[in-house]
Order: structure tokens, then C-alpha cells, then sequence
């Protein structure tokens, strides 16, 4: 069924692979981050009850979703190691690691940044803001336990375990506000029935979010990429790269 | 004689012949513990309130300390190895190997607890809650912590990492066990929290022997 997956199994491929990819998720970036971010910036409506700081949702919801999102597909890409033996999944779960580590960590930065006007405080226990820093220090364990071995392929497979096994936080972060309900307001996206929040302000979100996935597919890549020469560097093809590079 | 028996009784008594691994958790445990009333004040309704938190916070980092100890002496005389060669399915192996250790290094945890219940003042209805949490969720810390050691166990300062990649996943375990003791302290029914965790432990006897088995495999490599 995956057949056509199998090549990129081969480093060279992933590698060429990385870049075809590269300016589509590039102008994704470029493209989703202005619109977004100017629309909400600017367009947008001022909410009712917050003002003008509420806009910083358009940074702070589209990183909080995706840091989860990455965790997902970061233990995903561990899985296809385990059971495929491939050494590129590996190599893309650990380029996925500092990235999703970066969303996270601008979640919570906005989330104090909002949290001080509109609660009165940087940080509150709330459950979310638990869960998030919990996803935090799950990104730093599998990325400590990645580099604390010197064979990287065991690495790998270490990592892709601990990664898998985090992935139990992820449904606990999403039911959380249900579980725990707290200071944190509920999803206002994706209420079945009727979302929540206005269209005027839900249509820069998106486009937003879908920006932010652009740069985090770039970041990503650009990841891989690094990884990838960094791991084969005494294979023909990057010596080969790399001359063409000097001579350029 | 079964050969998973004799595993547990091997492991039994070769825990039994170095009781320093066996108290030295258990006065961590207990030192712990009276550090906090020093820090936080000796107030007996503030030693209440924070009991049930600060007894299993302190559960937890004197099993991470025990646990390290797990499999590195198999590990490095190569024991391990040859019960990977065994007929016995590797699992099942590692299933009783966890399972002595939470009998011979966290049971005492669990029997010790009533005295620091009594140094944190805490009411009968808590302590039965909190005895209740400990026995269904310290096993939970021994199985998901077993799969961390595993992993790295052929590390030289895998102390510290070991720490470092297994607290987060315990802090559901954490969450529901306080919360079943604070319910306990308003004399509320604390079964559903009780529940949750037992389900926990179904989930985590049934798969993490498994992930247990995959990473040592890995750890040899």
C-alpha cells in the first residue's frame, strides 16, 4: 500500500524530497503569516470584553494547536521508524522535536503575555497551561534521551518509544478543560453546533493557523535537511553537495 | 518450579542480601517528607492541606532513586542477555522482574505510610484513600518507569535523564491520586478517581511490558 513511500527510506531521496517540498510550504509560511497576522493585527474586530489584546489569538491559538499537532506527528514518524526500520522517519521525528518545542513555548509566552491583562496574572495552574508545560518537558525529554546516546540509530528507536509513550498527554491536554474546568476558556473554534466566535475573527484565525502550519513544515524541512547531511556526511552524494556548493 | 517463579525468587534474593537498596529509598522517602513541615511551617491544618501532595510527590522520587537500580546489575553482567536468548517470552520476564521490585523497594513505601500520615496530620478518611491511591498507583510507577530505565540503562549518566523523560508522563497518576485524597478530606465518595487509576493500571500491566521488552532490545544493541 506504502510502496510508494519506500524510497524516501533512502537519505538521498528524503533529502531531494526536502527541498521539491521546501517552497510550497515556504509561500505557505510567507503568504498564511501575512494575511493572517495583518487581517487579525488590524481588520479584525476588537473583541467586546478584551479589547484590542485579544488579538494576539491569532499567535497564540494557531501555536498552541500545532505544538500538539507536531507531538502527534512527531510520535507518528517515530512509529513508521519502529515498524519500518527506517532511519529517515527517525531523523524526522528528532527534526520535529525542537520545532514543536518552539510552538510550545510560544504558546505559553503569549499565554503569560495574555494572561497578565486579562486574569491579573502571568500564570495560573490552570489545566491547559499544566498540560502545556507538561508537552513542554515531554518535546526536552525525547530530545535529552535522543542526544544522550552516541549510535544514532539507537537513539531513534529510544526516543520513538518515550515519544509514543507521551502521546497518552495529548488526549489529557484536549479533555482537560472538560476534566479540570477552570480559569481558561473553552475551545471556541470547534464547538459542534455553533462556534463561539464571530466570523470576522475566526476567518484570520484560520488563515492564521494555516500560515503557522507553512512555517512550521519550513522549519521542519529545514531541520531535516540539517539532520540528514549531518548524519551522512561521509556518503558520496553530500561530499558531492557540499563541493558544488563551495565552487558556487 | 516455574522459571518465572524462580526469576522472582532470584530477584528476591539477591534484593534481600543488599538491604541498603531496600532502605535507602525508604529514609529518602521519609526524609523527604519531614523536610516539608521545616520548610512550609508546622501548622497542622497547612501539614493537612498539602499531606496527600507532598507523600506522593516524595512516592515518586524515591522510586525514580530505587529505580534505577532495576536492571543495571543484570545489564552490565550480561544476565540480561541470556534471558533474552530464553525460551521465556522476554516480556513476561521483565513483567517479574518489575514486579519483585515493587514488592521489595516500594511495598515498604506503602507500609512506613501510616507514621507519615501521622507526621503530616492527616484525618483516618484520607489515609485510607491515600493507602488505597499508593496500592493501585505505585505500581503504575514502577511498570512506566521500568521502560525509561530500559532505555537507559546502557547510558552512563542515565540518572538524571531517566528523571527527566519519565515525570512528565506520571502526572496524570499524580492528579487523580491527590484528587481522590482531597475528596476523601470532605468525606466524599473518592471512587471514580480510584477507578480511573485502577484503569490505569490495567492499561499500563498490558502494554508496558511490551514497550519494556522492545527497549531493552534496544538497550543492547
Amino acid at each position: 500500500m506504502f510502496v510508494w513511500l519506500h524510497p524516501y527510506a533512502k537519505t538521498e531521496r528524503a533529502y531531494a524530497l526536502c527541498n521539491t517540498l521546501m517552497p510550497y510550504f515556504l509561500s505557505a509560511a510567507i503568504l498564511g503569516l501575512s494575511v493572517g497576522l495583518v487581517w487579525g493585527m488590524l481588520f479584525a474586530p476588537a473583541d467586546y470584553q478584551q479589547g484590542d489584546s485579544f488579538r494576539i489569538i491569532y499567535i497564540h491559538v494557531p501555536s498552541a494547536i500545532l505544538s500538539m499537532g507536531t507531538y502527534v506527528a512527531m510520535a507518528i514518524a517515530g512509529l513508521v521508524g519502529l515498524v519500518w526500520q527506517w532511519k529517515t522517519a527517525y531523523m524526522s521525528m528528532i527534526a520535529m522535536a525542537p520545532v514543536g518545542a518552539l510552538m510550545c513555548f510560544i504558546s505559553l509566552f503569549t499565554g503569560a503575555a495574555w494572561g497578565k491583562p486579562m486574569w491579573g496574572t502571568w500564570w495560573i495552574w490552570d489545566a491547559r497551561l499544566t498540560s502545556q508545560l507538561i508537552l513542554l518537558f515531554l518535546y526536552l525529554g525525547v530530545m535529552a534521551l535522543y542526544y544522550a546516546f552516541n549510535d544514532r540509530q539507537q537513539a531513534g528507536k529510544a526516543a520513538a518509544i518515550i515519544a509514543l509513550i507521551g502521546v497518552i498527554n495529548i488526549p489529557i491536554i484536549h479533555y482537560s478543560v472538560e476534566w479540570w474546568n477552570t480559569l481558561h476558556q473553552g475551545s471556541t473554534i470547534t464547538k459542534i453546533g455553533k462556534p463561539s466566535i464571530a466570523p470576522s475573527m475566526k476567518w484570520p484565525l484560520l488563515v492564521s493557523i494555516a500560515g503557522f502550519m507553512g512555517l512550521i513544515g519550513t522549519l521542519t524541512l529545514m531541520q531535516l535537511k540539517n539532520v540528514i547531511i549531518e548524519r551522512e556526511l561521509h556518503r558520496p552524494w553530500v561530499k558531492q553537495l557540499l563541493s558544488e556548493r563551495e565552487t558556487k | 518450579m516455574s522459571p518465572l517463579y524462580s526469576i522472582i525468587h532470584r530477584d528476591f534474593t539477591l534484593a534481600m542480601r543488599q538491604k541498603a537498596d531496600i532502605f535507602q529509598p525508604l529514609t529518602f522517602f521519609a526524609l523527604v517528607i519531614t523536610l516539608f513541615p521545616i520548610a512550609v511551617g508546622p501548622a497542622p491544618e497547612t501539614l493537612q492541606k498539602i499531606g496527600p501532595g507532598v507523600i506522593w510527590v516524595a512516592a515518586i522520587l524515591s522510586a525514580l532513586l530505587g529505580m534505577e537500580r532495576l536492571f543495571r546489575d543484570d545489564f552490565n553482567d550480561g544476565v540480561l542477555e541470556q534471558m533474552q536468548l530464553s525460551k521465556l517470552s522476554l516480556s513476561w520476564i521483565m513483567f517479574a522482574k518489575v514486579l519483585t521490585h515493587w514488592l521489595v523497594s516500594i511495598v515498604p513505601l506503602i507500609f512506613i505510610s501510616p507514621l507519615l500520615a501521622l507526621f503530616l496530620n492527616l484525618t483516618m478518611p484520607m489515609y485510607w484513600a491515600l493507602l488505597a491511591t499508593l496500592l493501585l498507583g505505585t505500581p503504575i510507577l514502577s511498570l512506566l518507569g521500568a521502560i525509561a530505565v530500559a532505555l537507559t540503562v546502557g547510558l552512563q549518566k542515565g540518572g538524571i535523564l531517566l528523571s527527566l523523560i519519565i515525570i512528565p508522563v506520571f502526572i496524570p497518576l499524580l492528579i487523580f491520586a491527590t484528587s481522590a485524597v482531597d475528596t476523601a478530606m470532605f468525606g466524599l465518595n473518592y471512587l471514580p478517581q480510584l477507578a480511573i487509576i485502577a484503569a490505569m493500571l490495567c492499561i499500563a500491566m498490558a502494554l508496558t511490558p511490551i514497550a519494556m521488552s522492545y527497549a531493552i532490545r534496544v538497550s543492547h544493541q
